[in-house]
């Protein structure tokens, strides 16, 4: 017999203790989304390693890997970037690397949005044979997403590099901007993964609201391009604030304070939605599997 | 064996709301009207009511068997003190690390290769790295996997699938054991390595809560026997009262047919 893995479990002063009690009162409630969130955080290793693994396998046997996501995004980038900026009359010098870049990230946000939706329902085997914080799924939906990201931004770099286009260090201002998309990302797939767990017909509806959001959000067309008057469009567009804060610093300009502040505060609302939502369903989402 | 480890479960509910109107759900519905169990809450929502009532300790040292037909509440017990489930009602208070062993797949991706398997079992125990390495060396040695490790499980024999699973269950060893009775069921090729890997974990563990459906299973592993019928606690007690009682009421009925 060789069973020698130790139980890390146990620590050596006092010994852990669960306590699960039914009529949560808000404090309680509050404890233990905390509880979730910090036990999900100390096993981020397997966060990780599971959104690693969700790559890999989704190309497992296929020769380019997920290099076939940058070609795909290479290729369409190239054939709507000449086509648009033809529509749009602008010179495919300045159009092309912003609708690479916008193209790009533009796809990361909205799949962070739609499998946070699935974050859960996905895991339903595990949630239901083990006890797992539902922290770790999030984390792994958002590593999976940034994974493809990583693979997307060759073909950023390739289009800038064709365009000797350099942002200079301006592009270093989208770090906050990633942080920020971290914890957003982080906080929509609780938020989501949780609602839909309960509500299987959520994802369809977020799928549409997505697919507006991306025609109004100026991804395709470039914010100048928009007539004065139809300006509120930006102004009461979430989407539109998140994406400038990264998209900005890596077109070489900066992202104004009001985008920011507008950002921080739909950021700040959205955790707070997230808290409250996820923190009322948390004990229940087991028995919605 | 001595230590604090214990359960302490206090008036525990558990209800199922029937939301989604799937085959799977109504299933459940037919079998839970079979049973009894039907029943509407506040909101008018069709729910299962798995537990009822439920109260009972466990103390370090103590061997519990959990008995009960199909759908007497052993399965969703199991669950709860698994802290997958939360109770409803009542309250659960467990003192100790604990380990469930629910079932032989136990999350485990068939898609993944049994060397991956065994990787997200190692990360989500929270082991280092040297100790990670350690767990796949012991389970790779008892599941006699070989060349399969780097092989995705979905083409694992059944055999090699049910080794795995075995192997890495009991490869970590937990002050309170929670288990479903697929683990006293092993092919007989390797039912005497298991028994003994098997022995050694439940020896190691303060306390041991065994879901089954068989009396010599319970018998053999248990020193006090928790009856469950359709959801509530019918007796608990030493092993051979409550199995005297337990099995006395199904052989009265052949008697009548």
């Amino acid at each position: 017999m060789s069973i020698a893995v130790p139980d890390r479990l146990r620590p050596s002063q006092a010994s852990p203790r669960l306590v699960f009690e039914a009529g949560h009162t808000s404090a309680v409630r509050t404890r233990l989304l905390l509880q979730d969130i910090i036990e999900g955080a100390r096993l981020w290793r397997l966060g990780l390693t599971l959104g690693w693994l969700d790559i890999k396998l989704r190309y497992r046997g296929s020769l380019l890997g997920p290099f076939w996501l940058t070609l795909s995004t290479g290729a369409m980038v190239a054939a709507l970037g000449v086509l648009y900026s033809t529509l749009f009359k602008t010179n495919t010098t300045e159009y092309i690397p912003f609708f690479a870049l916008s193209q790009v990230l533009w796809v990361f946000l909205s799949s962070v949005i739609l499998e946070g939706c699935t974050c859960f329902t996905l895991s339903e085997g595990v949630i239901r044979s083990v006890r797992m914080p539902f922290f770790v799924h999030s984390i792994r939906s958002l590593v999976r997403n940034a994974l493809v990201l990583a693979h997307n931004v060759l073909v950023i770099v390739v289009v800038y590099a064709y365009y000797r286009i350099w942002p200079g260090w301006h592009a270093a201002l989208a770090l906050p901007g990633l942080a920020l998309w971290t914890i957003d990302g982080l906080a929509v797939a609780m938020l989501l993964g949780a609602v839909c767990a309960r509500f299987r017909d959520i994802p369809p509806i977020i799928a549409s609201i997505i697919m507006i959001a991306f025609f109004v959000t100026p991804v395709i067309w470039q914010p100048k391009q928009l007539d004065k008057s139809l300006n509120w469009l930006l102004v009461g567009n979430p989407f539109f604030d998140l994406l400038e804060i990264v998209r900005a610093p890596l077109l070489g300009t900066t992202a104004g304070s009001h985008v920011w502040i507008a950002a921080i505060m739909f950021s700040v609302a959205l955790c707070a939605l997230a808290w409250v939502g996820f923190g009322r369903a948390r004990a229940r989402i087991a028995f919605w599997m | 064996m001595h230590g604090d480890a214990r359960i302490e479960v206090t008036g525990l509910s558990v209800f199922f709301p029937l939301y989604h109107a799937g085959s799977r759900s109504l299933k459940k519905t037919v079998f839970a009207a079979a049973a009894g169990r039907l029943a509407r809450d506040r909101k008018q929502r069709v729910i299962v009511q798995a537990l009822r009532d439920v109260s009972f300790t466990v103390r370090s040292g103590d061997r519990l068997g959990l008995i009960g037909g199909n759908g007497a509440g052993k399965t969703t017990l199991l669950r709860t003190l698994a802290g997958i489930y939360e109770p409803v009602m009542g309250r659960l208070e467990i003192t100790g690390s604990l380990h469930a062993l629910l079932d032989a797949q136990l999350g485990m991706n068939p898609d993944l290769t049994g060397r991956e398997n065994i990787l997200l079992r190692g990360l989500y125990s929270n082991l280092s790295k040297p100790e990670i390495a350690r767990l796949e060396e012991d389970v790779r040695e008892f599941a006699e996997l070989g060349e399969f490790m780097d092989l995705p499980v979905r083409i694992y024999s059944a055999g090699m699938v049910v080794r795995l699973g075995f192997g890495l269950a009991t490869a970590i060893r937990p002050r309170i054991l929670i288990m479903d009775e697929w683990l006293m069921a092993g092919d007989a090729s390797f039912i005497e390595k298991a028994r003994a890997r098997l022995e050694d974990m439940v020896s190691g563990a303060e306390i041991l809560v065994l879901a089954s459906h068989s009396p010599t299973v319970v018998k053999e592993w248990c020193d006090r026997v928790l009856w469950l019928d359709q959801g509530q606690v019918r007796d608990d007690g030493p092993p051979e009262r409550v199995l005297e009682r337990y099995l006395g009421h199904p052989l009265e009925e052949p008697a009548a047919a």
